[in-house]
């Protein structure tokens, strides 16, 4: 199987399976008891958070261990929603395509009276630090922006966001989980103030993630309970999965430019490849994306179809149609680039990981290529389009 | 548990029936883009039975495979019968769609209602 498929989820990293797998079966105690048992937990708890701090350029004590990267929004979101309405501040700024473990907290923020502005993301998905600037008011309360776009991996100017958040005094949250372990950031020069992270999108396990909230700002308690992580998370700490985490972090931070250098072209080849295809188009800016992301659009055809077809071929992606979002609308964040839903219904994601080969890409691109023909071969959409009976859009 | 049940999964690896019908005199379209399904049922009709059908479907992989298994259910079948083909017996035919992708069978049986109207106009 080629599994392209590492912006749902990736493989963990063998040092971080070890990691694990030696913490479980040796190193049980409760990091919060007293004794010497106990205590060595504690240690490896700390050495992690020591490990992720110095991965994104933060202290140990502004990170906080999560579920996941959802839980870190969520956080991140409700934490300064509050901060803010403390002082009569209930505006927040976004954006269109963000993912909806962001926008789902501002709508239920929404409901409960604040204000959400969402910025257009343009045709090639990224939006601009002036959008921003232009859109923040005296009462905004934050501006959470994402690192890189999971559907499309574009990269946002967050540097420059953040640098017109802090002119302008506003809390600045970032969800960098298609970011970290994938490009660097450093929460320093970045002008971030919150940055949410998932480990099992960096090789590390399911059921991980971590929080950065800059030095004083007080965090709002998702979970109430015991005392764990500064009284910020109440539940007893996951020390295998956050300690495999910052191993899996670790390695993939060290292994940044080899990463980039390995999987660039090959990226580039699978893009060149499936452009060949007639009225296909890809999504997201060619030059500002991620190392391992390919997003297309094929006309006439429809997603699952193509993913169920691709997977008969031993190839593993994902798609933005309707069919696999299980709604009517196709993502969210095609619409946002402004694709019209009857092409957004035929998209495809490959997002490859370091053990892609060259002849993995050529196998790709050839599959890919037959399962189009093959589905517009009998696509009544095709065959109209085909025949001048409307307009091809791509 | 896979997503499909085999027999979808065969009937959308293999559907029977693809393609255009040259002759047909019925024709039968429904669905939109819009929704990411559309349907396309041609019809022969001679004496009353269906003599030939043919789908083209633009959709995901329940939509090939209802279109598939309802071609099947009324080729060489009388038009009466055709006629009273409900998207129940195409999804039971699959065994069974999940809830979410049930409309895929409604749209098989809407686009052979379409077609025999489409006939029942132009040929009676």
């Amino acid at each position: 199987m080629i599994y392209a498929d590492n912006a749902a989820t990736t493989k963990m990293s063998e040092v971080s399976l070890k990691t694990m797998i030696s913490l479980m079966e040796d190193t049980y105690g409760n990091p919060s008891s007293l004794y010497s048992f106990g205590q060595t937990a504690k240690e490896v708890l700390e050495k992690a958070r020591a490990d992720v701090a110095e991965a994104i350029g933060a202290q140990p004590q502004e990170i906080l261990f999560t579920s996941g990267g959802s839980e870190a929004d969520n956080q991140a979101i409700i934490t300064a929603a509050k901060l803010g309405a403390a002082k009569g501040k209930k505006h927040i700024i976004s954006t269109a395509f963000e993912h909806h473990a962001v926008l789902h907290t501002l709508n239920k923020l929404k409901k409960e009276g604040y204000e959400i502005t969402l910025l257009d993301v343009h045709e090639n998905g990224v939006v601009l630090p002036e959008q921003v600037e232009e859109a923040i008011r005296e009462d905004t309360a934050l501006v959470t922006v994402m690192y890189v776009n999971n559907e499309i991996g574009t990269i946002q100017p967050v540097r420059e966001i953040g640098a017109v958040c802090r002119k302008h005094g506003v809390l600045f949250h970032t969800d960098a989980v298609q970011a970290v372990g994938h490009i660097r950031v450093n929460v320093e020069e970045d002008n971030i103030d919150m940055l949410s992270a998932s480990g099992h999108k960096f090789h590390g396990p399911k059921g991980t993630g971590f929080l950065y909230a800059k030095k004083g700002i007080r965090l709002v308690n998702l979970i109430e309970g015991g005392a764990q992580e500064k009284g910020r998370r109440a539940g007893t700490e996951n020390v295998p999965g956050i300690a495999a985490m910052a191993a899996a972090l670790t390695e993939a931070v060290a292994n940044l430019d080899e990463y980039k250098a390995k999987l660039t072209p090959v990226r580039d080849k699978i893009i060149a490849g499936l452009n060949e295809i007639p009225h296909s188009a890809i999504n997201g800016d060619v030059a500002r994306r991620v190392p391992g992301n390919v997003n297309f659009c094929f006309e006439g055809i429809e997603g699952e179809s193509l993913l169920l077809l691709l997977d008969d071929k031993g190839i593993a992606a994902s798609s933005g149609s309707a069919c696999t979002s299980g709604s009517l609308d196709p993502s969210h964040v095609l619409l946002a680039i402004g694709r019209v839903h009857d092409v957004a219904h035929g998209s495809l994601r490959l997002s490859i990981g370091e053990d892609i080969t060259d002849e993995d890409a050529d196998y790709i691109i050839k599959s890919v290529k037959e399962v189009v023909e093959y589905l517009r071969g009998f696509s009544p959409v095709w065959r109209d389009l085909v025949a001048g009976k409307g307009q091809f859009i791509l | 548990m896979a997503l499909y049940s085999e027999k979808v999964m065969d009937h959308f690896r293999n559907p029977r029936n693809v393609g255009v019908l040259e002759d047909a005199n019925g024709v039968g379209t429904v669905g939109n883009a819009k929704c990411g399904d559309i349907m396309k049922m041609y019809l022969k009709i001679e004496d009353d039975i269906v003599k030939d059908v043919k789908f083209e479907t633009f959709g995901c992989g329940s939509a090939i495979a209802s279109s598939s298994m309802a071609t099947e259910l009324i080729k060489g079948k009388p038009v009466e019968e055709a006629r009273k083909l409900t998207n129940k017996a195409v999804a039971e035919a699959l065994d069974g769609l999940p809830d979410y992708k049930m409309h895929c069978s409604v749209l098989a049986q809407e686009a052979i209602e379409a077609a025999l109207k489409d006939y029942e106009e132009h040929n009676l």
